[in-house]
């Protein structure tokens, strides 16, 4: 898989925004001064952010702050926004996505993304899990592949005696953790989060949680969350965007997210997190 | 829009709370002092009567830091001052008990006179109550130079207590019939050299609200 985009690695500019001490720690995702713009408005500006291999990152801020646009620049789901226009670079294990030669349907195989909402097809829990495998043209196991996926995803033994059934007969949050079972299916790197548990309820909220957690030992995950609970609950890392007059988001701050939800070194980070403003 | 004005003044009563039980624990000090000066066993009793209402303090400021951490999920400065809150009160509460003990020592004196005039004694008392009220005095306007300052002052008090100890040391070699009443002072100068201790405590929380830094500034010698 490794070598499946062929794509150049680009000089390196020096970073716009802070970026956190690595301390020698694998760096999966790299945005280096990275804008965004619809049309005329310029939604991000100049985000450079380093998200760790194997670690939760939270992004956290305000509404409007831009927080989805740029998880959806971490495998290009901004293409499929009209008049989005993406500048400086988003590097995956030091490859450039935005290179002319990337593939966006590679990318977003390697790159997986959970959604708001769960979003199963109208079709068997079986084949919402098989779906990506078999377009993807797999040959090998799809049975094993289904199983290990929702193991993973903490859904088989509710689903084991009921996989012909069709998804959506499952409960919001089992829903979702199918959701996430279909996005591991195809073995990605990296899981996008965006808002996952806003549509489900406490417990259910909570066992997504818990699957965060024991997922992080194998893939990296970047969520994000208006929950700050949510956000210090799961994370390893955190990063906090806001928004100025124009409108468009920037990076305040990013780093460990013990420190960031005790002691953050931002005043503007310290009074978002303490609901001062928002 | 300004929001979360209900935990600003929470917080702020809270405050408050930790302040009047400062007060009062200072008070506890004076008066244990005093009555021993005087040989009060009244007023002894009475310090010792009054200690109760400390501890009552301290579980209704310790149930009101319970209360907003479970219902209003505190982050960074307001988590830190419900912590450091939390731990002030057990400091003081403590520094209650040590001018009951005070009391009490008065109290199992009974009829005995003083071994000595106190001179070293009510000096110790008075730096260690000076430095319990500058550490709360830090706490309320955020400022760890005083908070530094209180720590750093622990050392005069450990002095006076070498002092008042090599003293005591004097009289039983010299005379071993004044050993008991100098055992007593021995106490009550242990005591007030822990008070300054538990006051440094109160001047490290006070550092770590404001900064988020958690170090133990002075290591006391005691």
């Amino acid at each position: 898989m490794e070598t499946a985009i062929k794509i150049a690695v680009d000089q390196v500019e020096p970073p716009q925004s802070p970026a956190p001490e690595t301390g020698g720690e694998s760096i999966k995702l790299r945005t280096i001064g990275l804008s965004v713009r619809y049309r005329e408005r310029l939604a991000l500006r100049g985000i450079s952010l380093n998200i760790p291999a194997n670690k939760v990152t939270a992004i956290i801020g305000p509404s409007g702050c831009g927080k989805s646009t740029l998880l959806r620049c971490f495998n290009r789901m901004n293409d499929l926004i009209p008049d989005a226009h993406v500048d400086g670079k988003v590097l995956f294990n030091e490859m450039d996505l935005y290179a002319p030669e990337a593939d966006p349907t590679e990318i977003r195989y390697r790159i997986g993304m959970v959604f708001q909402r769960p979003n199963p097809f109208p079709k068997s829990i079986y084949d919402n899990v098989a779906f990506g495998l078999r377009i993807n043209g797999h040959k090998g196991n799809i049975d094993g592949l289904v199983q290990r996926s929702l193991q993973h995803a903490a859904l088989w033994d509710e689903v084991k005696d009921r996989l012909k059934k069709s998804a959506l007969t499952l409960s919001g949050g089992q829903q979702q953790r199918l959701c996430i079972a279909r996005a591991l299916a195809v073995e990605p790197e990296v899981i996008l989060m965006d808002e996952p548990c806003s549509s489900l309820d406490p417990i259910a909220t909570l066992a997504i949680e818990d699957l965060i957690r024991s997922l992080s030992s194998e893939y990296t995950i970047i969520i994000v969350t208006h929950n700050m609970q949510q956000a210090a609950r799961v994370s390893d890392e955190t990063a906090f965007l806001t928004t100025e007059s124009d409108g468009a988001g920037y990076l305040v701050e990013h780093g460990n997210t013990r420190q960031i939800f005790t002691n953050p070194m931002d005043e503007r980070t310290e009074a978002y997190i303490t609901g001062r403003f928002g | 829009m300004r929001v979360r004005s209900g935990l600003d003044r929470q917080l702020r009563m809270l405050e408050d709370e930790v302040r009047t039980m400062g007060s009062m624990v200072e008070k506890a000090i004076a008066r244990a002092l005093d009555a021993l000066t005087r040989r009060d066993l009244e007023a002894a009793s009475q310090v010792i009567r009054e200690d109760d209402y400390i501890d009552r303090k301290r579980f209704d400021i310790e149930e009101q830091c319970i209360d907003l951490i479970a219902t209003q999920q505190p982050m960074a400065r307001d988590l830190r001052t419900l912590i450091s809150m939390l731990h002030i009160t057990e400091e003081l509460e403590r520094m209650g008990d040590y001018a009951e003990g005070i009391a009490r020592i008065n109290l199992m004196m009974g009829d005995e006179p003083l071994l000595k005039p106190l001179i070293d004694i009510p000096r110790m008392a008075e730096k260690a109550t000076s430095m319990l009220h500058r550490s709360l005095e830090a706490l309320v306007n955020r400022d760890t130079v005083t908070a530094l300052q209180v720590c750093n002052d622990d050392d005069d008090v450990d002095n006076l207590y070498d002092q008042v100890y090599n003293e005591l040391l004097l009289y039983m070699i010299q005379d071993p019939k004044t050993i008991k009443r100098a055992t007593y002072l021995l106490w009550v100068a242990h005591d007030l050299e822990r008070i300054a201790d538990r006051a440094t405590n109160i001047a490290e929380r006070v550092v770590y609200l404001v900064t988020g830094k958690m170090e133990e500034i002075n290591v006391s010698k005691y």
